[in-house]
């Protein structure tokens, strides 16, 4: 009768090498900040090229993909947002949890009229807002329903999930082997483990987004291991707002080592025609009120280029702590002007070219 | 050189005094909330180690501290007990502890303190409670106000026996789905202890199983008959038998969670809302002005993280670029052309930092803001919380 599920067991997964074709649920974390919408949003539009289609999911009621492309906020219904090249679609949806448990009973159960029973018992507020981890059974088996979709609704190619960040995720991803251990037998428990099966298969990746900074890179790197510890897959390392060196390598090492020199710095700002203020340039004698300006701004200038050095001195130490993950890696660069809808196309074609699709 | 004179964009924006809020002797409690990533933490200990160097007795309660930072406050082990930060350079009786949340031990802690001990050892055995007490998410959330409150009642009871207690307690907030969760938890269990469900859970297992089914209503049966048919028994009746093991623990549960939520409405709490220069956070931080306002939760301001400074402001980014080219082109000091460049990015950067501070001060004309300059580094001792707390002060 009671059938220990050996699908349900912990274990440590190793390592599976990176092929998109294979991947139907693609996990996007990072810390907060990182940019793990923009990355699952970019993501979702590469691997819709070439006339495929996606869903881009999201789970923590925040409307960043609406907001990222710039439509009105996404109800529980899964709504084409974008075209990809050569006719690919991305479709989205902002998954919530007291819809998807009303969905979820209706739909495996037939109990239309028991989501009633239940919500006039307070359970449904119960299990979506009171009782930790039942919401992200739901928000995970909604997910799951749509990646392994095939009739009835939308059929994609793949999924995207923009997921909680990088300190929650595991505890996310795993909470149906919670549930698989709680419940021993039944609806509940074959659920939980069809879940932890496809989370822990070759179709599913987790990809981890970090920026080169210290906090976002230790995290990654905690993630990383706790997602190894509960054989959950590991996809890429996402670099995201690389920002690339301004100085040349020479003067990197003499900014980071406070070499600077000011004398050659006022030259070139007196070439560049800095030195003259108002009106024409003055040769010698220019007013001391000036050259103190000068040579403020030669000062000024000095710190900023150091600050440079120093921040591209530990980008190196960083990139080099992402690399121990032992992750393949793509990097996406910082863009100046934010985040528009033409700026995703080109991140998803960075990421293309990275492999990542 | 001067420092850069304050944004013109912030102008209207009042000041945040800092000092004068640690200083108050009727600031209690203060609460550092915010979205995931802007430095919520650092900003928590950074404000109670300057409340302790200036005289308060301070204990700061933070949720999930970066490894060095914790280390640097001596928090190298999680025991859920507040310890005496060592190189707290305190002033007068000050005083500085710290402690990090073990949301299992708080939970256990509580359970211990409102049942029997056979009964305790009952819940502990639940698999239901096990789940729950250690990997669900929301737990945290709970527990970081549950500790909260244990702290306050520990300080009050501390104070009326005349031994000497902490006056100020700073607590940091969990990096929770949304920045507000710890706000509805109180609420959220309260209004669920007196729901239908919890009569409904626990009345088989009070009634015994046979009884049960002719004793209870056939309302109560449908909805079991759902649950059991969603569940299964045998989940159903660990869920059942642990609500009925908690029950005399329930009572306790609500009250806390109803004095929590009192106390963050007291006039001696005062919420800091954290956050950076990017949409996001700040997109955050106006719905939880917002929200704190709907709760009558007193707000004291919003410390904005990570804003960049440039040294030479007056040069423009414009003539920046224009000077860079020109070198550029007669491929002279090209290292000049690139600090050109350099300042002008950090220019636009402050530009854009500026613009998206402004927003929010045109909406929340009345929210004291202090900006704190981005570092290079992250902060991993007690020196550079030192530097962090000064940077708030001076605004």
């Amino acid at each position: 009768m009671e059938v220990v599920d050996s699908a349900v067991a912990p274990v440590a997964a190793p390592d599976r090498t990176y092929d998109a074709a294979r991947i139907r649920l693609h996990v996007v974390t990072g810390k907060g900040g990182t940019g793990k919408t923009t990355v699952a949003a970019a993501l979702a539009l590469a691997l819709a090229a070439g006339g495929r289609r996606t869903l881009l999911c999201e789970v923590e009621g925040r409307q960043g993909i609406a907001q990222l492309f710039d439509v009105p906020q996404l109800p529980y219904q899964e709504r084409k947002i974008a075209v990809a090249s050569d006719g690919g679609e991305v479709f989205a949806l902002a998954v919530e949890p007291k819809a998807a448990l009303l969905e979820y009973l209706d739909l495996f159960y037939r109990m239309g009229r028991a989501g009633k029973v239940l919500e006039r018992m307070g359970a449904v507020d119960f299990a979506t807002t009171v009782a930790p981890g039942l919401r992200d059974v739901l928000l995970t088996g909604k997910v799951y329903e749509a990646a392994r979709r095939r009739r009835s609704g939308p059929v994609y190619d793949a999924v995207v999930l923009d997921a909680p960040p990088t300190g929650r995720v595991t505890r996310f991803l795993n909470v149906n082997e919670e549930v698989a251990d709680l419940a021993k037998v039944g609806p509940v428990r074959n659920q939980a483990t069809s879940i932890m099966s496809l989370m822990r298969s070759p179709q599913t990746a987790v990809h981890l987004v970090s920026v080169l900074e210290e906090m976002p890179v230790q995290e990654t790197q905690d993630a990383a291991a706790e997602l190894r510890a509960v054989g959950l897959p590991l996809g890429l390392v996402v670099v995201n707002m690389v920002r690339e060196p301004v100085l040349a390598p020479r003067d990197l090492e003499r900014a980071a080592a406070g070499r600077l020199d000011r004398v050659e710095v006022l030259a070139g700002l007196e070439a560049a025609g800095l030195g003259e203020r108002r009106g024409g340039r003055r040769p010698a004698g220019t007013s001391s009120i000036e050259e103190a300006w000068l040579e403020r701004l030669a000062d000024g200038l000095i710190s900023e280029g150091v600050d440079h050095a120093l921040r591209v001195e530990l980008e190196r130490e960083q990139r080099a702590d992402l690399a121990g993950i032992d992750r393949p890696m793509a990097e996406l660069p910082a863009l100046p002007g934010g985040i528009d809808l033409g700026a995703l196309y080109d991140l998803a074609d960075m990421l293309a070219e990275q492999g990542m699709a | 050189m001067t420092p850069p004179a304050p944004s013109p964009h912030l102008r209207h924006a009042p000041g945040f005094d800092v000092d004068a809020l640690l200083d108050d002797p009727a600031t209690r409690i203060v609460v550092c909330c915010g979205a995931g990533g802007v430095g919520k933490t650092t900003t928590a200990a950074a404000l109670a180690l300057r409340a302790a160097e200036r005289g308060r007795r301070v204990v700061v309660l933070t949720i999930d501290p970066a490894r060095r930072l914790a280390q640097s406050m001596g928090l190298g082990s999680l025991d859920n007990t507040p310890r005496p930060v060592a190189g707290a350079d305190v002033a007068g009786d000050g005083r500085l502890d710290a402690m990090m949340l073990d949301m299992k031990r708080t939970f256990d802690e509580v359970i211990e303190q409102h049942a029997a001990p056979e009964k305790a050892a009952q819940i502990f055995a639940n698999p239901f409670y096990q789940a729950m007490s250690s990997s669900f998410a929301g737990t945290q959330e709970y527990m970081a106000m549950e500790k909260l409150g244990q702290l306050r009642a520990e300080a009050d009871a501390a104070a009326a026996q005349g031994r000497p207690s902490w006056d100020l307690i700073v607590v940091d907030t969990p990096p929770s789905r949304s920045a507000l969760d710890f706000l509805d938890a109180p609420a959220r269990l309260g209004s669920f202890l007196d729901g239908r469900l919890i009569r409904i859970l626990s009345a088989p297992a009070k009634a015994g199983s046979r009884a049960y089914l002719r004793v209870v209503s056939a309302a109560v049966g449908s909805a079991t008959g759902v649950l059991t048919k969603l569940l299964g028994t045998q989940i159903l009746r660990d869920v059942q038998s642990f609500v009925a093991a908690l029950d005399t623990v329930f009572g306790g549960f609500r009250e806390r969670a109803a004095h929590t939520y009192e106390l963050l409405q007291a006039p001696g709490t005062a919420f800091v809302v954290v956050a950076a220069p990017e949409p996001e956070a700040l997109r955050e931080s106006a719905y939880f002005v917002e929200r704190l306002a709907a709760e009558s939760m007193p707000l004291a301001g919003l410390v904005l993280n990570r804003v960049h400074q440039s040294p030479a402001e007056e040069l423009s980014a414009s003539r920046a670029v224009t000077a860079a080219e020109d070198l550029e082109e007669s491929a002279e000091h090209l290292l000049v052309a690139a600090l050109l460049k350099i300042h002008a990015d950090v220019l636009r950067r402050r530009e854009r930092e500026h613009a998206l501070a402004s927003r929010f001060t045109a909406a929340f004309p009345r929210v004291p803001v202090v900006e704190v300059a981005a570092r290079a580094q992250d902060v991993h001792d007690l020196a550079g919380l030192r530097e962090i707390g000064a940077g708030l002060a001076k605004g």
